[in-house]
């Protein structure tokens, strides 16, 4: 060791301080640690770009220098002048920014829940997706949508006021329904890969087929459904971020940044599940408690979102993936990295489906799926995927 | 001085007779105990059952008169290293991170310098230090169970549980990794309890030999008292001779006896 082998942690100043060309143990950790950071900051910085022309596209176009003035006017509005129009801050806040706060909210929480599954079920090809949890949650969320009213009654259609926004019930009736459901569908998964012969293609097969048993039972709603409801729906189901309000933001930012940050307490002790369950017990784990209570709470990450945006397919694969190449499987940077990649994969993609038949727009859950194919299909015919964990 | 003690371990596997029948030995800091018998005999099961993977049937095991089993999971991460026979990695890690894992007991969330400097330590020791940033996964298979027996240098137990970790390595590097970890349980005041199927390994490195076949202690003691030519025939079916040079033991084997 070059340097005194004290209890103190390495400081910011060091990471960023050091000489790149230091090839000591010591210093391709430093520089290991200087490349996760760099990419977190790297891609928090596209992420807020990508969100300030997201803001300026649409049917009234706004200039970037405009969004920027209308943002910083909001944020302070003695020392910056607003935009010329002033019903622009009215367009940009009150109808784009909750969209753009459910797309960055979808994306990162999938893109997290799929790193930690990936993680917790050292499978590389496991995803909210892959696994049928999607699925799941979604036919939770048609129940809502179908039943709702008739199992809560009145209450379904009660509204809570907070400030000046509105919460309906049913919007928490959809979470509740696509939570439990979202919650039936993994535990079917993890009885499946309880058996220690389950190989990693069996996993995937099982949630394949759980996913088509909450498909078919999403199908047989919809059948017996009235014009009304299988309008809805379907369209809900295509995927995407129209149905965002900052009545449902108001719930569902605080709720999956809560989930998060105790996701991102657990990612340290996830780490050790990456040398295998008899090495992560003899390392301190309780194996099977972390492994249950990562599940539940990804689970949980993802059927709230859905239970807004419908299916999204995929994010939760390509993210943690993307970011696994540039800074490995580290969970305390992956965690935190594949929720920004996760946020601007799919904020991206929503302002594409936006713009790309304008004046009409498409659900982003299309574009998903062509892009995550397409990812998905790269994925499984890499040689060595299987190997990895 | 600490002792491991093993006492009436049995062990079984659901719907099969006893794999373990009433184990009994004990291991003490300062020496490396083999661990050696034919296949099937039970050896990774009593590793396996030592370091809690398997909960055990019957008996006790106890270090210094405390059973493992009362202790916290991350004491016990502080008393017992274990290598398994195959171990799972993960892709996209580096060699550094792998076995930096291996400090997860004394550890809340961030590593210390310390920590790092104890890593770094364990890869130098082992001759990894030049692999340090390369993806586990691109490494030979004995490059990897290096870093495996690193990270558990790394982790610092007072017992070293290694179930056949010289397999994947070529000559030198089982020579030199053996001695390597004698060094070690002698310098740290440590135990390493290792199962082996090489038994001119086990003669040249090891204080202590307990032979286990059909699940029950065959024979333990001083390598050169255990391992003789009338045991291999009994335990292995091989016919042997023992020889001496420079005060060294060596094993010559025939052919299998049917």
């Amino acid at each position: 060791m070059t340097e005194p082998q004290d209890g103190s942690k390495i400081q910011i100043s060091e990471i960023f301080g050091r000489s790149k060309k230091d090839v000591s143990p010591e210093g391709v950790y430093i520089s290991g640690l200087r490349k996760k950071l760099l990419f977190i900051i790297i891609a928090s910085v596209i992420l807020v770009c990508v969100a300030i022309v997201s803001l300026g596209i649409g049917a009234v176009n706004i200039s970037v220098s405009d969004t920027i003035s209308a943002i910083a006017h909001a944020i302070s509005p003695s020392d910056f002048a607003g935009p010329e129009n002033e019903w622009y801050s009215t367009i940009l806040f009150q109808g784009r920014l909750p969209r753009i706060v459910l797309a960055i909210t979808a994306g990162a929480s999938l893109a997290v829940a799929g790193a930690v599954m990936q993680g917790t079920l050292r499978n590389p090809l496991v995803s909210p997706f892959t696994l049928g949890v999607s699925s799941a949650a979604s036919f939770g969320a048609t129940m809502s949508i179908v039943y709702g009213a008739s199992v809560f009654g009145a209450l379904y259609y009660a509204q809570v006021s907070v400030g000046k926004y509105a919460i309906s019930f049913s919007t928490v009736s959809t979470m509740i329904f696509s939570f439990v459901v979202g919650m039936i569908s993994i535990s079917l998964v993890l009885i499946l890969g309880r058996r220690k012969d389950t190989s990693k293609s069996t996993i995937i097969l099982g949630g394949v087929v759980i996913g088509y048993l909450f498909q078919a039972g999403v199908t047989f709603t919809k059948y017996i459904s009235n014009d009304e409801a299988l309008r809805d729906i379907t369209l809900w189901l295509m995927g995407g971020t129209w149905n965002a309000s900052w009545g449902s933001m108001i719930i569902l930012v605080p709720i999956i940044l809560i989930a998060l940050i105790v996701l991102e307490g657990m990612s340290f002790k996830i780490n050790t599940l990456s040398a295998g369950d008899d090495v992560a017990s003899k390392l301190g784990i309780d194996v099977n408690k972390l492994r249950r209570d990562s599940l539940i709470l990804s689970t949980f990450i993802t059927s709230v979102c859905i239970a807004f945006t419908g299916i999204i397919g995929f994010v939760g694969l390509m993210a943690p993936h993307i970011c696994r190449m540039f800074i490995g499987n580290d969970c305390r940077y992956l965690i935190p990295a594949s929720a920004v990649a996760g946020a601007l994969v799919l904020l991206a993609s929503d302002t594409v489906a936006r713009i790309i038949i304008a004046p009409s727009q498409l659900p982003v859950g299309i574009i998903m799926y062509l892009i995550g194919g397409a990812f998905f299909i790269w994925l499984i015919s890499k040689k060595n995927v299987g190997e990895y964990w | 001085m600490v002792i491991l003690s093993v006492q009436n371990l049995c062990q079984s596997y659901p719907n099969k007779k006893d794999v373990l029948k009433d184990v009994s030995f004990e291991a003490e800091t300062g020496k490396v105990v083999s661990l050696i018998g034919p296949n099937g005999c039970g050896k990774t099961t009593l590793i396996k059952t030592i370091c809690g993977v398997f909960g055990q049937k019957n008996g006790t095991i106890s270090v210094n008169g405390v059973p493992l089993s009362s202790m916290s999971r991350k004491e016990t991460a502080k008393v017992v290293g274990y290598v398994p026979q195959n171990v799972i990695y993960s892709g996209h890690s580096t060699v550094f991170d792998t076995v930096l894992l291996g400090r997860f007991p004394y550890v809340e969330w961030t590593y210390t310098k310390k920590d790092i400097g104890i890593v770094s330590d364990a890869l130098r020791c082992l001759g990894l230090e030049g692999l340090s940033g390369r993806d586990i996964g691109h490494l030979s298979g004995g490059q990897r169970q290096k870093v495996f027996i690193a990270r558990s240098l790394a982790q610092d137990p007072r017992f070293y549980i290694f179930d056949e970790p010289t397999n994947s390595l070529d000559l030198k590097n089982q020579l030199n990794t053996m001695k390597i970890m004698r060094d070690i349980v002698k310098e740290k005041k440590a135990c390493l309890v290792v199962a082996l199927h090489d038994l001119n390994l086990a003669m040249r490195y090891s204080d202590e030999v307990i032979v286990l076949k059909d699940g029950v202690v065959f024979d333990k003691g001083p390598p050169e008292d255990v391992i003789t030519a009338d045991m291999i025939e009994k335990v292995y079916g091989v016919s042997s001779k023992i020889f001496e040079e420079d005060g060294e033991f060596f094993v010559h084997l025939y052919e299998g006896i049917d």
